[in-house]
């Protein structure tokens, strides 16, 4: 048993995305509990106490992030984000795209408890389908009287907008993700300050993924300690986990957090295909350090994950198996962050960069072993480096991958130094130009 | 003279290199076709940007609605997104993607159009138009077919489906085949984006009907579109309609 099915019950249900039927299965019960019978600072108390940590990736208590919001007399926003780029993740689309409802009901929700009156979706613009669901449940949800001037005859009001983005990785990272919706591009921000005391338009702002937001219905509903009792003590409530790659049933799985991860890998998605075996897997990302197959007995939840110098992330499984070379893994991915880095900070530029050139000449078999450690000593100088996190995400499972693979990677080496025809006679001749050039300087 | 040397040619300092290089090498996507960048004999780039600037010239002001005719149903839908955000400037993003709804890319036309609506100017909304993936600053197809290749797809056979597509629609100027970043459906790996319809998973011997599909305006693969699939999640109770 994977623990009690809180977001995904009856997700398949025909017309869950119309207001109708999301209301005759009890939604908009919780946000009218909050708007007549609750104060905004009850409702951050109850998600206090229901243990909420952030669905997106960096796992921050929802309920401490709202309290950070200054009580004071300014605009404030609330922004869901819903870009969800981080590879092998797809678990905020299944959620907007069956029961949108479920997600503006939190949004309302989290936005009373912050005091914001102002909200905006950042959904990804390659989401197009699920973009055209979300913008008619905010119709509904408007005429119905979710959203608007006067709530419920609360007195509470709040806007939301759809904003469709276009296409940029780095705009899931929240700041890079407040500057495209202010209309630059999405480079991130330094901080501090914080999107709490200035965010969008320099006011404090709330952000969140969709699942933490589409969780809180459900908190206010059956109760925050009721909701703390579910998973462990550290990591509270069930979570959703897309699994994907190299499995038999890759899909979304509502798994109640500590439940070992073979279970999930194994029971729930099929493992890998018959006859192979799990080589290493991601557990939460692409930017997550991997984990090799004796990790598998590890229980999936946020603590214990880092201790294994891993992180929940997402909670994103993507499965290798052991028919696919580590390094064609290693290459697909720093290519990617090259590709998505935004070029702001210069580790992240020229670290992405320069791991693309030197695991291509990995695998054209131009390098030699201590190739490696200067891979490995290039990814200790992103991390920890940069503005956001977007170099980190690739220098750790680079990182990881090298140090727990290494011997792959040399084998690697050494059989493709043996099928090139330069191996051992050094780089090919000098440019002649160069020559002549650096004479002539 | 000693120590006097001649002076080299221009030319000789900015012999392209780009023949000793794999083709793709320089360009930040792989698939637009690759220009010739000028380089020293080394091969370091010839400082300067990508695109000739003419750094004699001022900067474009904020387009003259005058001189610059717009699409009234352009102009209403540009007008009503700036309305939404407590900065108009949000804006940038949706007006431009509308514009090249328009004219099929962010060409300088829809810019100055996008820019003379919005009162800002043509260089604020390059600067957006090219970080974006989805906004298209080269003149491209009007089918935009995304087949996503990171790491899940490509596990599952992404890469030879991108070929596959390129292959098929190579003398087919309509379509946009790109490669793209992980476009958040992994589930049905190995996908494509087809005009915005995700379908999956595509085997490769699918693809030449696919295509045909989408040449004739057809729904691309109709029974293998995301929206039809169900959760694979067996706590998510299977609703009654299959009892229906």
């Amino acid at each position: 048993m994977t623990g009690p099915t809180i977001l995904f019950e009856d997700i398949d249900e025909r017309g869950l995305n119309t207001i109708d039927v999301y209301r005759r299965r009890g939604g908009y019960e919780s946000l009218r509990k909050v708007l007549t019978t609750m104060q905004p600072s009850e409702v951050v108390d109850e998600l206090m106490a229901s243990g909420l940590r952030g669905r997106g990736g960096a796992g921050f208590p929802s309920g401490r992030k709202i309290s950070f919001i200054p009580k004071v007399d300014v605009d404030k926003y609330l922004v869901c984000n819903a870009d969800e780029s981080e590879p092998g993740t797809f678990k905020d689309r299944e959620l907007m795209q069956k029961s949108p409802h479920m997600l503006i009901e939190g949004i309302v929700i989290g936005a009373f408890a912050a005091g914001a009156t102002k909200s905006f979706i950042y959904i990804r613009g390659e989401y197009v389908e699920q973009a055209d669901i979300i913008d008619a449940a905010i119709v509904e949800a408007r005429e119905a009287g979710f959203l608007g001037e006067n709530i419920l005859g609360s007195g509470f009001g709040l806007t939301l907008h759809l904003h469709r983005g276009a296409g940029a990785y780095i705009c899931g990272e929240e700041t890079g993700l407040l500057d495209s919706l202010e209309g630059k591009r999405g480079n991130p921000r330094l901080k501090p300050p914080f999107p709490a005391n200035q965010g969008l338009y320099q006011g404090p702002t709330v952000i969140n993924n969709v699942e933490t937001l589409a969780t809180m219905p459900h908190i206010i509903k059956m109760g925050g300690a009721e909701y703390a009792k579910i998973g462990t003590e550290t990591s509270a409530g069930t979570k959703l986990v897309s699994v994907s790659g190299n499995v038999q049933r890759p899909g979304n799985y509502e798994i109640e957090l500590g439940i070992s991860s073979r279970e999930i890998i194994y029971g729930l998605a099929g493992g890998p295909p018959e006859g192979r075996a799990v080589k290493m897997w991601f557990p939460g990302g692409s930017s997550s350090p991997v984990l090799t197959g004796d990790d598998l007995d590890i229980a999936y939840d946020f603590n214990t994950l880092a201790q294994a110098k891993s992180m929940l992330g997402s909670g994103a499984i993507i499965v290798v198996d052991d028919s696919v070379p580590v390094v064609s893994v290693a290459l697909k991915l720093a290519k990617f962050y090259k590709h998505e880095s935004c070029g702001k900070c210069t580790p992240c530029r020229e670290g992405t960069r320069w791991t693309v050139s030197m695991l291509e000449r990995v695998d054209q078999g131009l390098a030699t072993p201590m190739d490696l450690d200067i891979m490995a000593s290039v990814q200790e100088q992103i991390i920890g480096n940069c503005l956001c996190v977007l170099g980190d995400a690739m220098a750790m499972p680079i990182g990881s991958m090298v140090a727990k693979f290494r011997d792959e990677f040399e084998a690697h080496i050494e059989a493709a130094r043996a099928r090139n025809p330069w191996a051992g006679e050094g780089p090919p001749d000098p440019d002649p130009v160069l020559v002549q050039g650096a004479s002539g300087a | 003279m000693i120590g006097r040397r001649k002076k080299r040619a221009p030319e000789a300092v900015l012999t392209p290199a780009a023949e000793r290089r794999p083709a793709g090498f320089e360009s930040h996507r792989d698939d637009v076709p690759q220009r010739e960048v000028a380089r020293f004999g080394h091969g370091s780039r010839v400082p300067g940007w990508d695109d000739a600037v003419d750094l004699e010239k001022d900067p474009a002001a904020i387009p003259d609605p005058a001189t610059t005719p717009v699409p009234a149903a352009l102009r209403a839908e540009i007008e009503a997104h700036m309305a939404k955000y407590p900065d108009f400037r949000s804006a940038a993003i949706p007006a431009l993607a509308a514009a090249q709804r328009v004219h099929g890319w962010c060409s300088p036309e829809a810019i100055w159009q996008a820019a003379c609506v919005m009162r800002l100017t043509p260089g604020y909304l390059i600067s957006v138009a090219s970080f974006y993936d989805m906004l298209e600053t080269r003149p491209v197809g009007r089918q935009a077919v995304y087949v996503c290749t990171n790491i899940s797809c490509s596990l599952c056979g992404a890469d030879e489906l991108l070929d596959r597509f390129k292959r098929e629609t190579a003398d087919d100027p309509d379509f946009n085949v790109r490669g793209f970043e992980c476009l958040g459906a992994c589930d049905i790996a190995p996908m494509a984006s087809v005009n915005g319809i995700y379908v999956g998973p595509i085997r490769t011997d699918e693809v030449p009907a696919l295509v045909e599909q989408i040449r004739e305006g057809l729904p691309p693969l109709p029974g293998k579109q995301l929206h039809l699939r169900k959760s694979t999640d067996p706590g998510a109770v299977r609703a009654p309609e299959e009892g229906r």
